[in-house]
């Protein structure tokens, strides 16, 4: 009954172990991938207003005009780059839709695509529904999980269709600084692959400048399928407002798909996100916080032994968890039944990585000093 | 160091250690910041935020009193706001622009307390012109803290 490209997708691993954390009450979780914060007041009123004044129409394939526009202007100030809100944006919800836009676009059946790991777990999931074939770039603690030169110099050799980048990246928190980017760009640069560059987490980055991959010159901007969204920023993950910046080539394609099976995302959360480019301070204010609880869980989590780098975007802590001796859905079991703590075992981000496990500080303050009181009883029951 | 006064102002209960964890600052420089805020005086006070409509039984009411004064030579406001404010009953006193001058938030026991304040002490003094009372009937929020519900996120305990 199932099609076979969808059959191929292994159901993931660990969907079990997420029914248990469900269905457990009381449980302080660390396992979240969204920001703990309620979307600022002043976008959700903007959305209440929009329903008052009975804004619940289509709007453009593309997304509403103004709101394309603002991004632009957003890109523009921010980082210096420019895309026409006519054709080089598109509004999406969010940035899972853009990225299975992304993918089907263009890829034809059996093309390949770099996919550097530990990843999203949608990353190969969606190649392969696509009918790609993933190259899976594996980076190494010691590498501080980054894109190492020589692997991907190899992998290019395979002529991939494409590389998705994740940066800041879930699951390690790990941010790419200019020159590392522009290491990687080197590489790229005058070579076909395309490179989707997924960096919803742009706004979660704490000691160093954000630089988008498209900000390289005009032949990086030309080949990067830029994703962004309000989600993890704003803490607007339940809008599902995200967007797509490329070449205008590429948002045709991606809108013919679009306009049929979407047709435009909610104009509700369209209005919202508008509002949410307006609302600077939230961001400020909730970036401040996340910036904090890294510095204590990151203290935290080395003085127990689980060795961790500091991490410097997005709201993740991906720590070694090899000297307990215990596989990682092992490990998250065992934490999850003895002191109700709920971790993300690190085989679900690719299967090198059995001896992590992810770590969110999306959490109050409180929730994180009690986790770690509670992990710390369950570690020293463990040696 | 700014930093530490924002931690503080949103919980002034957090331990030096937790501070030294949170700020990547060592413990010793940041008692010093803390001492030498206290001493300026930019640090005031540490105070508990109480919600006393929680508590049952609870006696009590607050009036905003808006007051008109007439000020004085050299001094302006000041020492008027001074005569007014060093009363016990006067748990805020803020000097404004617009059509009156002093806003005074005033505690009493009941609305006898507070109108005989007003009438005795208040009123009569020479420098004011006039006053307008409005008993306060509930508080929604309070030094950005709202007291009415708490929301809370209701996401899932676990995904990527």
């Amino acid at each position: 009954m199932i099609s076979k490209r969808v059959k191929k997708v292994p159901p993931s691993g660990i969907r079990e172990f997420f029914d248990l954390v469900l269905g457990m009450p009381e449980v302080i979780s660390l396992g979240v991938g969204e920001p703990d914060f309620i979307t600022p007041w002043r976008i959700r009123e903007k959305a209440i207003t929009a329903l008052e004044e009975g804004l619940t129409s289509y709007t453009s394939n593309k997304g509403l005009f103004v709101l394309r526009r603002d991004i632009a202007g957003h890109y523009r100030e921010k980082y210096s780059l420019v895309y026409d809100p006519e054709d080089e944006i598109l509004i999406t919800v969010g940035v899972s839709e853009a990225l299975d836009l992304a993918l089907r676009a263009i890829l034809d059946p059996g093309d390949k695509v770099v996919v550097a790991s530990p990843h999203y777990v949608a990353y190969p999931a969606l190649v392969e529904i696509s009918g790609g074939k993933v190259l899976p770039l594996v980076t190494t603690p010691e590498e501080g999980f980054k894109i190492n030169i020589s692997k991907l110099k190899n992998l290019l050799k395979l002529e991939p269709k494409a590389i998705i980048f994740n940066n800041p990246a879930n699951p390690t928190g790990v941010h790419y600084s200019n020159e590392e980017l522009k290491k990687i760009w080197q590489v790229l640069s005058g070579k076909k692959t395309l490179i989707i560059s997924d960096e919803v987490y742009d706004e979660l980055v704490y000691d160093q400048k954000h630089s988008p991959f498209s900000s390289f010159s005009q032949e990086a901007k030309k080949r990067t399928i830029l994703l962004n969204g309000f989600s993890k920023g704003h803490a607007m993950t339940g809008f599902r407002v995200g967007f797509v910046c490329a070449n205008k080539e590429i948002i045709e394609a991606m809108t013919k798909i679009h306009s049929f099976s979407i047709m435009c995302a909610p104009i509700i959360a369209q209005i919202a996100a508008s509002e949410a480019l307006l609302a600077h301070k939230d961001i400020n204010y909730m970036q401040s916080a996340y910036r904090r609880r890294r510095d204590y869980i990151n203290k935290e989590l080395n003085r127990l032994g689980l060795d961790n780098k500091l991490p410097q975007g997005a709201f993740y802590c991906f720590p070694s968890i090899k000297k307990f001796k215990l596989g990682s859905l092992e490990f998250a079991k065992k934490l999850l039944f003895q002191e109700k703590v709920a971790v993300v075992p690190g085989v679900a981000f690719g299967k090198e990585f059995n001896s992590h496990v992810r770590i969110s500080y999306a959490n109050s303050l409180e929730n994180l000093k009690e986790a770690i009181v509670r992990i710390e009883k369950f570690l020293a029951k463990l040696k | 160091m700014e930093e530490i006064l924002e931690i503080l102002e949103n919980n002034a209960r957090v331990s030096l250690e937790d501070l030294e964890k949170l700020t990547g600052k060592s413990q010793k420089e940041i008692s010093r910041a803390i001492k030498d805020y206290e001493k300026k005086g930019v640090i005031v006070k540490y105070k508990t935020v109480v919600n006393r409509q929680k508590i049952k039984g609870q006696r009590g009411v607050r009036a905003l009193i808006e007051v008109k004064v007439a000020p004085q030579k050299d001094v302006g406001f000041d020492l008027v706001a001074e005569r007014i404010y060093r009363f016990p009953e006067v748990k805020s006193c803020y000097l404004l622009s617009g059509t009156y001058d002093l806003l005074l938030v005033v505690e009493g026991d009941d609305i006898n307390t507070v109108a005989s304040f007003v009438s005795e002490k208040l009123a009569p003094l020479s420098q004011v012109r006039g006053t307008a009372t409005h008993f306060m009937l509930k508080k929604y929020k309070e030094d950005g803290v709202i007291l009415t519900k708490l929301e809370k996120s209701q996401r899932l305990a676990i995904t990527y």
